[in-house]
């Protein structure tokens, strides 16, 4: 049964930082950048009015912010940073170390376009740049689901099989800055949902089970040299772990929907109309409402279409992929960030890796999309509609790889 | 005011927190720099690492010789990754989630991580007031990666970016004041030490410790291999470093310097006193110096040694 809640209106970085308050985070460390500052700035009021226990360190950079929760969180705290485009840059070298020393930090991302040039706008290119970091990702497509995503990230990193880094995404001023009412748990149910944060136990050779923590009463060495004898095996592990994060995720999107009515398809990926579909379109992030409405309408005219809003991009849910697009005849793949010399944009690149040992699969295409913010109005997304469901009919696909809106 | 007392048959009976086998060179000055502060530590304490030679040699997986906790992430960020350790500490005491009543942080970076690449994070982590101990090994080159310049190698020194060409005969440029830049922040406790004078430098490290807030020793740390030297002088050489004043031995407390030890007995007896040409002529990198042609470096090396050194006197109160 899922309780009250209390309805606010909020933008998506005002929900981010309401989750964080209620999650009982221990330590924050951030530097503002547009469009994550108001979660930082929402933070600090929590904090200068007492409303929170945490620790907060605003830090001289980006840099500084993660490698702080590094040491916070290799303490036993829960860690919490939020970041974007040129700050996540920044961070670049540290966010590889995290996920190596195995701390369950959790980062907000307000996605925004990578300089240069220049540019404030949402695109996906920040984030898509360390998609290959051992985080797991998530995208969210609004102020509702970003708070959501932020209060079962602290679960799913934390778990015990996982132990892992966890990047929530939320589409910069789409969602950071768009007002929304949000639904709101009560303070104690989200407290019990994620608890304290329980570091994990490590067997040591002639010491028995002790905490993976900086303790001095057992310690520990935390970010040795590893060459050539050691460091693939700790790779691998890394590997196993993201792959155990699976039904994680899944169960996790269950769990919080028991206390508050909400999931998000099976954690990984939320479909539209693709029961019957012939066309669809995969999407990330805010612009999966777009889709949706357009989908709705052409299938109120007919049009067999549908959608399906990829949540979860790390660990990637090829499974789930190609059941609910099998048996559809043309798929369009938004990218939004760059393909630079590439076969295409990285969601393409992964769905097409899915299905190629299918004997049953779509044609697929890609559409690179809304860089540097460029809008991606309803227009837009029936033409892709429109050019799949030619696809679909005639099986011939004139040009790969497009860009949508481009003069 | 410190309790510390430094009784050697006492802290003989301390158990070593930098344990043998690691693989530091036969006569660095880091592992004993280490030694020194860490016999200074008054309880549970953790050490934060900067990349370079003390962290790459200490450790390889499934080794290390650290008998205490340990963090390395990067070579830049030490003083920031002690930062989160510093204040996650407070927010797990106050949430009753610490067992212990105090923890201490205590950071090591060589001159590289310090001067360059982590002064910001060094500088910020000042600025904002955190309490930790941040030790400098300064061996005045990066080592770890084949002896290169950095901006505390001294003027007239061939490292590997600035070698001793025909042309341009060693580094241009003097060091950066790095302890100097530390007070300019305000901080409550900065020193300088040397591993050769180890009680001024262990009373020193623990007054790092004791004191509220942020604290920073420049440690003086020899280097035979970067500083084309026998192993056996480092201790000499340290010794040498202070009575040429081109090392003085110095402490910055709550706005007050003073001189110690041996800094302080030359310049109440400014005989003592040895040219800068007994510690240049130990030491190959500064081999180059003595020839014909590049006498005057040696002379403008002294005439920055005495410059600081009067400049430093002129601050310290109890000359
Ligand atoms: C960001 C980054 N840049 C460069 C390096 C390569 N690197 C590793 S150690 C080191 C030099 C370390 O010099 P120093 O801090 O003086 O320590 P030492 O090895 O001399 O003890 C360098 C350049 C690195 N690890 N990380
Ligand atoms: S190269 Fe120099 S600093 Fe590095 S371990 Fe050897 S002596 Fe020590
Ligand atoms: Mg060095």
């Amino acid at each position: 049964m899922s309780v009250r809640q209390r309805v606010m209106g909020l933008n998506g970085d005002e929900a981010v930082a309401w989750a964080v308050k209620q999650c009982d985070v221990d330590f924050v460390s951030a530097y503002p950048i547009t469009p994550q500052t108001i979660i930082v700035e929402k933070f600090s009021e929590f904090v200068a009015n007492g409303e929170v226990e945490t620790e907060f360190v605003p830090v001289e950079s980006e840099h500084s912010a993660l490698s702080a929760c590094i040491g916070a969180a290799a303490l036993g705290a829960r860690a919490f940073t939020a970041t974007a485009a040129n700050g996540l840059a920044l961070m670049w070298e540290i966010v590889y170390i995290a996920s190596s020393l195995r701390l369950p930090i959790v980062m907000a991302v307000v996605n925004r376009a990578l300089s240069g040039p220049i540019n404030i706008h949402c695109d996906h290119s920040d984030s898509m740049g360390c998609r290959d970091a051992s985080w797991i990702q998530i995208y969210t497509e609004n102020a509702q689901e970003a708070y959501d995503t932020v209060i079962q990230a602290f679960r799913i990193g934390e778990h015990p099989d996982v132990q892992l880094p966890v990047m929530v995404t939320l589409d910069g001023f789409l969602i950071s800055h768009t007002l929304q009412n949000v639904k709101i748990l009560p303070d104690e149910v989200v407290k019990d949902f994620v608890g304290v944060r329980k570091p994990v136990e490590v067997e040591i050779p002639g010491r028995g089970r002790i905490p993976l923590i900086l303790d001095p009463e057992n310690p520990l060495t935390f970010g040795p040299l590893d060459l050539y004898d050691y460091y693939f095996e700790h790779k691998v592990q890394q590997h196993e772990a993201i792959e155990k994060a699976r039904p994680v995720i899944k169960q996790i999107n269950e769990e919080y929907y028991k206390i508050s009515g909400r999931k998000y398809g099976d954690g990984f990926v939320e479909t539209y109309g693709l029961e019957d579909a012939e066309t669809a379109i995969i999407v990330l992030g805010s612009t999966a409402g777009t889709v949706r409405y357009v989908a709705k309408e052409l299938r109120r005219k007919g049009y067999k279409v549908g959608m399906l809003r990829l949540r979860t991009f790390r660990p990637f849910p090829y499974r789930e992929l190609v059941e609910a697009l099998r048996h559809v005849k043309a798929v369009g793949v938004m990218d939004r960030s760059g393909a630079y010399g590439a076969y295409g944009g990285p969601v393409y690149i992964e769905t097409k890796a899915a299905f190629y040992d299918e004997d049953e699969k779509p044609k697929i295409l890609n559409y690179i999309y809304g860089l540097g913010g460029r809008d991606t109005p309803p227009t837009m997304i029936r033409k892709v509609y429109e050019e799949l469901l030619e696809v679909s009919r005639t099986g011939k696909i004139e040009k790969k790889m497009k860009f949508l809106g481009v003069r | 005011m410190s309790m510390f007392k430094i009784n050697l048959r006492e802290l003989a009976k301390k158990p070593n927190l930098l344990l043998p086998g690691h693989r530091l060179c036969a006569g660095c000055g880091a592992p004993i720099v280490v030694k020194q502060v860490l016999m200074a530590t008054r309880g549970p304490t953790i050490v934060v690492n900067a990349t370079g030679c003390l962290e790459v040699a200490t450790t390889i997986y499934p080794y290390s010789a650290w008998n205490l906790p340990w963090i390395h992430v990067a070579f830049e960020n030490a003083a920031a990754v002690a930062s989160g350790i510093e204040a996650a500490f407070k927010a797990l005491k106050r949430k009753g989630r610490m067992k212990y009543e105090h923890i201490d942080v205590i950071a090591f970076g060589g001159d590289g991580g310090t001067y360059d690449i982590g002064i910001q994070a060094l500088s910020g982590a000042f600025e904002r007031g955190h309490d930790f101990l941040y030790v400098l090994y300064d061996n005045e080159a990066y080592m770890n990666t084949g002896i290169q310049r950095s901006g505390g190698t001294p003027m007239g020194a061939a490292t590997t970016t600035t070698p001793a060409g025909t042309v341009i005969p060693g580094k241009k440029e003097h060091k950066k004041p790095i302890a100097e830049i530390a007070v300019a922040h305000k901080i409550p406790y900065v020193a300088t030490a040397t591993p050769a004078h180890f009680i001024d430098l262990m009373r020193k490290a623990r007054k790092g410790i004791e004191v509220n807030g942020p604290a920073f020793i420049h440690a003086f740390s020899p280097c035979p291999r970067g500083w084309r030297m026998p192993g056996e002088l480092t201790i000499e050489i340290s010794k040498i470093a202070v009575d040429t004043c081109y090392f003085p031995l110095w402490e910055y407390e709550n706005g007050v310097w003073k001189l110690t030890d041996r800094s302080l007995a030359i310049a109440k007896n400014p005989k003592l006193k040895k040219p800068i040409e007994e510690f240049l002529k130990l030491q190959g990198r500064f081999r180059h110096l003595f020839k014909p042609e590049n006498q005057k470096i040696i002379r403008e090396i002294q005439e920055y040694v005495d410059l600081v050194w009067e400049d430093l006197k002129e601050r310290c109160e109890n000359i």
